[in-house]
């Protein structure tokens, strides 16, 4: 029992990293597409400025929890995805940095650097999370030993590959409906526009991927066993209806609800769908890591539980306050602002 | 065998590069604070003044201290997943609690800070830095607790072939955690004060702002002066509980190589590079190690020749290690009590303020070095006693190890690069004008 409610914390903490964290890759991926001149482009970091760090910390603890929840799926998943972890780690410094220290100097060539950086850093790690999450779902080639038998390339099959332009574009939709938000004047309705344009190719892809997904991995299994389930990705598919609706109204913030929604959704469509595994083996069945064999001890379990259902509550209370504060669109004196990006 | 020194070198190269950020976070959040805290209650505009100059130094190490801890926590699933499968049931709970507990803490409010200055009232902006300041150093705590687990391992039991958790309140209120944290935090404080005062030092010296850099000297000074001095008492005390529960840590640490009662210390040695004993060893003080280890001259210390040589740590390096960094404190404390005696007349000492603008790298090699002597001097073992570092390795090709090796390394130098490039321009170009002179 207690597997089972970490499993489905496990999976919540990812879709939140992804919900929070995909608008500003998203935003930061279309920097070089949306922004025309440096007023642009600083409106764009500005609208990430006062999140992302916050954001990014659901990684953390996604991360920790995984580790501290189920050790021995951690310790194998992520020496199984070496390669594409460190490029998204590498991308996430890179970020981080471009964030902070853009702004800091004048120089052309500073600030076309940074930008440049700002796109990549933002646009991999969105596809490659994509890539790996479907890869989970479908499940790679480990051994009894919990020994990786493919290569990076494995992890780029067309299942993979689709998963991640899934993300990409969803992370592209949802980050401008951000700018939509965020920024002003003619950046905001170019990133409407932009967004309107992205929402028929997010469609294709996730019934693509809805599809693609019957035949590439068992998740349906429990959809099939346990028919409650598919409100999940009922609720990401009646979000992309909503939003394109809410989106059409001029309903900025309720366009963006909807699609996070989405991203909620969609990760928790995959990751109920794979429950009891958390890395499905693709050679050896008996390989798969279960909340079975992966767990931590009940005693570590519930302590964290404890933890969890106190803090995370708490946590989401002052992060809706920061967002509340800085709710804002992006205006000319919060450029003008010393402190700011 | 490869894949092993690879990601032995890739993770001494990540914890390096992330503790050249994160000593001056702890320090200086805490001395922001405190300024902040004074406009706050006076109304002093030079001590906003004073926030504002030291936050943007601040905050452009910040970033680099959050980033490069966020690839740290994947580093233990990606080069060391036995070691993560075999003590992830303490060992990850700890890292856990930390993110939830502090580091959501410290992350969203930083943004506050720095976007709230207008936004919010005074008083709720000058919160958001405490609460960065506090949520950082309950984030020390969480991590060293996790690291003095690998040090000195209780509260667990070994079932299903794993080190389990059979005591949460003994993980977390161990001895070995609670002088770990004191100590490294104390050198955290110490490295922010200097750091304060060699700037400081810097616009002194060239009589800019002298009542604005004087103020923040001082007030650095104090803090660096009171951590200074007690660091090196409660060193003592960190000797004397690796004695007893890492015995040839310690041995090593003073290049110790005979079982004696009555053991000396040389105040000048130097072990050999390779084999036993030492070079040179002049100038004895009977006893001394011995006392500084247990308390009392007649107390065995073992020599690190008792050890088994798959046992013992590397010498060389431990040993310089430690020496650097107690030579260092010991010299922060001159430096600190020496500033305290002219604390009233500072601009007229030219010579102490060079010193000081030149001693800014000091803490940054004394806190690395500690944790040299710390990490270092806990081989062979990851976790003590539990788990030998070879044993804990992830199962990948060395190749992918070598390149990401070499990423970090090229990629980290780079990012140091610009970083202290930035910090210093800011700190050279010196505070904004007065709100007065500017409009």
């Amino acid at each position: 029992m207690l597997e089972t409610i970490w499993f489905a914390l496990w999976g919540l903490l990812w879709a939140i990293y992804f919900m929070l964290d995909g608008f500003d890759l998203g935003a930061g991926a279309l920097l070089p597409f949306l922004a025309k001149d440096e007023q642009d482009k600083r409106t764009i970091y500005h609208s990430m400025g006062p999140f992302w760090d916050g954001n990014e910390v659901w990684l953390i603890t996604a991360g920790g929890v995984t580790f501290a929840a189920f050790p021995t799926a951690y310790a194998v998943m992520f020496s199984s995805l070496y390669s594409a972890l460190m490029l998204i780690l590498f991308c996430l410094i890179i970020r981080g940095v471009a964030l902070e220290y853009r702004g800091k100097v004048e120089g052309h060539g500073w600030r076309e650097g940074w930008d440049m950086l700002l796109f990549i850093s933002s646009a991999l790690p969105a596809l490659l999370f994509g890539v790996a999450f479907a890869n989970i779902f479908q499940g790679i080639p480990i051994d009894a030993e919990g020994i990786y038998r493919g290569s990076l390339f494995t992890l780029l099959n067309p299942y993979g590959l689709l998963g991640g332009l899934l993300f990409l574009c969803l992370f592209l939709y949802h980050g401008a409906l951000w700018l939509g938000i965020k920024a002003g004047g003619e950046l905001k309705q170019r990133a409407r526009r932009c967004a309107k344009a992205l929402w028929a190719p997010l469609l294709i892809l996730a019934v693509a991927f809805l599809v693609a997904t019957w035949f590439a991995t068992n998740l349906y299994q429990n959809y099939l066993a346990y028919p409650v389930l598919w409100i999940l990705p009922a609720l990401a598919v009646a979000g992309l209806l909503a939003t394109r609706l809410f989106l059409q109204q001029g309903a900025a913030w309720r366009s963006w609800f909807a699609s996070s929604a989405v991203v909620v959704g969609a990760t928790l469509f995959g990751v109920a769908g794979l429950y009891p595994n958390l890395l499905p083996s693709s050679i050896d069945p008996k390989a798969s890591l279960t909340i079975a064999n992966a767990a931590s001890s009940p005693l570590t379990l519930k302590i964290m539980l404890g933890v969890a259902l106190v803090m995370v509550p708490v946590v989401i209370a002052y992060q809706i306050w920061v967002y509340h504060i800085f709710r804002h669109e992006v205006s000319p004196e919060d450029l003008a602002y010393e402190e700011g990006y | 065998m490869e894949v092993l020194i690879l990601s032995r070198l890739q993770f001494a190269a990540a914890t390096f590069f992330h503790f050249l950020f994160v000593p001056l976070t702890l320090g200086l959040s805490i001395l922001v604070a405190i300024m902040e805290t004074k406009w706050v209650r006076s109304g002093d505009e030079q001590y906003k003044r004073m926030a504002k100059f030291w936050g943007k130094l601040f905050v452009i190490n910040f970033a680099l201290g959050v980033v490069t801890g966020i690839t740290l926590e994947f580093q233990f699933g990606t080069n060391w997943a036995r070691y993560s499968a075999y003590v992830g049931d303490i060992f990850g709970s700890l890292l856990a609690i930390e993110a939830t507990l502090a580091f959501f803490l410290e992350s969203t409010f930083i943004a506050v800070w720095i976007f709230g200055w207008e936004r919010i009232s005074p008083k709720l902006h000058c919160l958001a830095i405490w609460l960065v300041a506090g949520a950082g150093t309950l984030s020390a705590y969480w991590i060293i607790a996790a690291n003095a687990w690998m040090q000195h391992p209780v509260g667990y039991v070994i079932r299903n072939g794993r080190a389990e958790l059979s005591d949460f309140i003994a993980v977390i209120t161990q001895r070995f955690a609670v002088i770990e944290f004191v100590h490294t935090v104390s050198g955290a404080y110490i490295l922010a004060g200097f750091f304060v005062m060699g700037i400081s030092a810097y616009h002194l010296l060239k009589k800019r702002e002298v009542s604005f850099f004087t103020k923040s000297f001082r007030l650095a000074l104090a803090f660096a002066l009171i951590f200074s001095l007690f660091e090196v008492v409660q060193g003592h005390f960190n000797g004397a509980e690796v004695a007893t529960a890492q015995p040839s840590k310690l041995a090593a640490m003073e290049s110790h190589w005979k079982t004696e009662k009555m053991a000396p210390m040389y105040l000048l040695a130097l072990p050999k590079l390779s084999g036993e004993g030492n070079l040179i060893q002049w100038i004895p003080i009977p006893g001394a190690l011995s006392i500084l280890a247990y308390g009392d001259p007649n107390a065995e210390v073992k020599g690190l020749s008792d050890f088994k040589p798959e046992d013992r740590p590397p010498v060389f390096l431990t040993f310089v290690a430690f020496r650097t960094m107690v030579g260092l404190g010991m010299l922060f404390v001159l430096l600190t009590v020496w500033g305290f005696l002219i604390r009233k007349k500072l601009t007229d000492n030219p010579k102490y303020l060079r010193i000081m603008m030149l001693a800014i790298p000091l803490p940054y090699i004394a806190n690395e070095a500690g944790w040299i002597v710390a990490e270092v001097g806990r081989q062979p073992w990851l976790v003590w006693g539990l788990m030998r570092t070879s044993a804990g390795v992830s199962p990948v090709d060395a190749s992918q190890v070598a390149v990401s090796l070499v990423a970090f390394i090229l990629f980290y130098g780079l990012l140091g690069v610009v970083a202290f490039w930035l910090m210093a321009r800011f700190a050279r170009k010196g505070p904004a004008p007065l709100p007065a002179a500017q409009g």
